[in-house]
């Protein structure tokens, strides 16, 4: 290692263990928000099933990739997980029409002041997912990641560049992002110019002056579901390409990705992408030990001795409950001023 | 038999009764104005008859058909269309947005009836992309009254359609409804400036606490000493 200053080394070394995980992560986070903030908006409770509802989906992924691969049908290169989404994707739609067939659409009847008892029920929701995903795959983290694992690997990158430090861009980084990408670019594309896009805005925007103009509710809520089911499916295949898959740490989820759509304003989908990016890039920069990249910035002299980690990685899911908690008392309608949780 | 009828119409929220045996009625290319002390049931009556609250007796017909099982969806797509008195834009969407909205149940061209509207309203066509929260509120009220004549309604119900406007706006929407009555549409409006709404009805009902009190042009209601005194301040 050199003791000069070396700026190019070290952008490298953040590139690879800040920028791309927290891009990647980030990514995944921003797709679960748009799940919550999507059913916030139109249903108008909070979602707490969501972290369970995207183990659920990673579960049929995995059950269905597992079967694809004992068959021989995979693709180069890539996961079979990416060939298993389409029909999971089935899977979970079923079941969560079918969750909101046996649980929320009661409530909708009955017109409960809902965000309380939508809550309510979606934790009785959460359970239950929760222990299907159990009962079937069991406790245990798995990883169902096959083919290859990197796009450029840190040797090849160095080998390329000629940089001591290197950069890995993995698969699941590069599905991510881009699946990420397309994805919000078709939920956008479709609120903003699609008669029926448009129709669920009007019906988030007002309900009632929707059902006078014709819009039919039962069709909204099928709507969101689906979409809901897209969004859960890809989000949790992903994070579960990325981490591997644990239900207890899908369960976590919930607690960055409640802060992300709370950060970013809830009921604006804008607000959960900048959310969720800004709650992964906290918690990464915040737990990642500094050491390494200081000794490439920083003279001999001054070089650290101590890892420079401002916040044990153990914590990190103490730092979503702070963003959460510092956004409330500051800014509590969000950065993209969403609507304030008043509890109706 | 008028062209949309409401019958002895009884209805209650919950155990508390507002409608007794009340009945309304209004003719195509007539503008009916419902008027009334507050709390007599004049927004409740509306309701009914669009199927936002059901009736626990009487019936509603249009057109010589009763209606008063249809879902208020089925009874918008046989030519009634409401404008609520608040809350009737979508205020995060765009003028124009509004509009398509307005005429979602529609399965032909709705292009053309957009264009009736910013005839109507040139002011819309000016703003129709701007969000209607960002309009002023007598730009509101005629997004809100474009939206509704999307579905080329034969029936226009109007709930206070003046209120909280200045008194000049107030004069421009009246104007505005005399004419969608003057294109052969039955109007049908509950109203608060009791003595400016009958100036010019045709016809006109007063209600007091679910009743009809008194039911007559508008002319004669206006003439009548008792209505006078007691609605329209000596």
């Amino acid at each position: 290692m050199s003791d000069s200053i070396d700026i190019i080394n070290a952008f490298a070394l953040l590139t690879n263990f800040v920028i791309l995980p927290a891009l990647s992560y980030g990514s995944q986070l921003a797709l679960g928000a748009l799940a919550v903030t999507l059913v916030y908006s139109i249903l108008r409770f909070s979602n707490f099933a969501q972290g369970d509802s995207m183990a659920f989906g990673t579960m049929l992924v995995i059950l269905i990739s597992g079967y694809m691969i004992s068959k021989g049908w995979t693709i180069t290169g890539f996961p079979t997980a990416i060939l298993a989404i389409p029909l999971a994707l089935i899977g979970m739609a079923i079941y969560l029409l079918l969750m909101d067939r046996l649980v929320y659409r009661h409530y909708r009847k009955i017109k409960a002041k809902q965000n309380i008892i939508g809550i309510t029920a979606s934790i009785g929701v959460m359970f239950i997912t929760g222990g299907i995903v159990r009962f079937i795959l069991g406790a245990s983290a798995q990883r169902f990641g096959d083919g290859e694992r990197f796009i450029f690997s840190v040797r090849e990158f160095k080998a390329f560049t000629g940089l001591e430090q290197g950069i890995a861009f993995k698969t699941s980084q590069f599905l991510t992002i881009s699946l990420a990408i397309l994805l919000v670019a078709f939920l956008f594309y479709f609120l903003q110019k699609t008669k029926t896009g448009k129709a669920m805005r009007a019906y988030s925007d007002n309900t009632e002056l929707a059902l006078l103009s014709g819009i039919d509710p039962d069709k909204v809520v099928q709507i969101t579901w689906l979409l809901v089911a897209l969004f859960t499916t890809i989000a949790g295949t992903l994070y579960g390409l990325d981490k591997g898959f644990a239900p207890q740490q899908y369960h976590l989820l919930l607690l960055p990705i409640f802060a992300s759509v709370i950060v970013g304003g809830i009921g604006s989908p804008i607000g959960a992408i900048a959310g969720a990016f800004l709650v992964a890039f906290s918690e990464i920069l915040l737990t990642y030990a500094y050491k390494k990249f200081l000794i490439y910035l920083l003279p001999l002299s001054m070089h650290p001795s101590s890892l420079v980690q401002l916040i044990g990685t153990e914590y990190k899911y103490a730092i979503s409950f702070v963003i959460l908690v510092i956004v409330l008392l500051i800014r509590p309608t969000g950065i993209f001023k969403g609507k304030v949780i008043d509890g109706e | 038999m008028a062209y949309l009828e409401g019958k002895n119409l009884v209805a209650s929220y919950g155990v508390v009764p507002i409608l007794h045996e009340c009945s309304v009625e209004v003719e195509k290319g007539e503008l009916a104005v419902i008027v009334g002390p507050n709390g007599a049931g004049k927004s409740t009556v509306m309701r009914v008859l669009l199927g936002m609250l059901e009736a626990t007796a009487g019936s509603v017909t249009l057109d010589g058909k009763d209606i008063s099982m249809l879902s208020t969806q089925d009874r918008i797509s046989k030519g009634l269309a409401f404008v609520p008195q608040t809350k009737n834009v979508f205020p995060s969407m765009t003028v124009e947005e509004n509009l398509q909205m307005g005429g979602f149940i529609r399965k032909d061209d709705i292009s053309k009836t957009i264009e009736e509207v910013y005839e109507l309203f040139p002011i819309l066509y000016e703003k129709r992309k701007q969000l209607a929260v960002q309009l002023s509120g007598g730009q509101r009220q005629q997004v809100a009254f474009g939206r509704a004549m999307m579905t080329k309604p034969s029936v226009m119900l109007l709930d206070e359609p003046t209120a909280g406007v200045s008194p000049i706006v107030m004069d421009e929407i009246f104007s505005n409804i005399l004419d969608v009555r003057n294109a052969g549409m039955a109007v049908l409006m509950v109203e608060q400036n009791a003595q400016q709404a009958l100036n010019i009805a045709d016809k006109g009902f007063v209600l007091v606490s679910g009743r009809n009190e008194h039911t007559g042009t508008g002319k004669d209601l206006i003439n009548d000493p008792e209505v006078r005194k007691k609605f329209l301040g000596g």
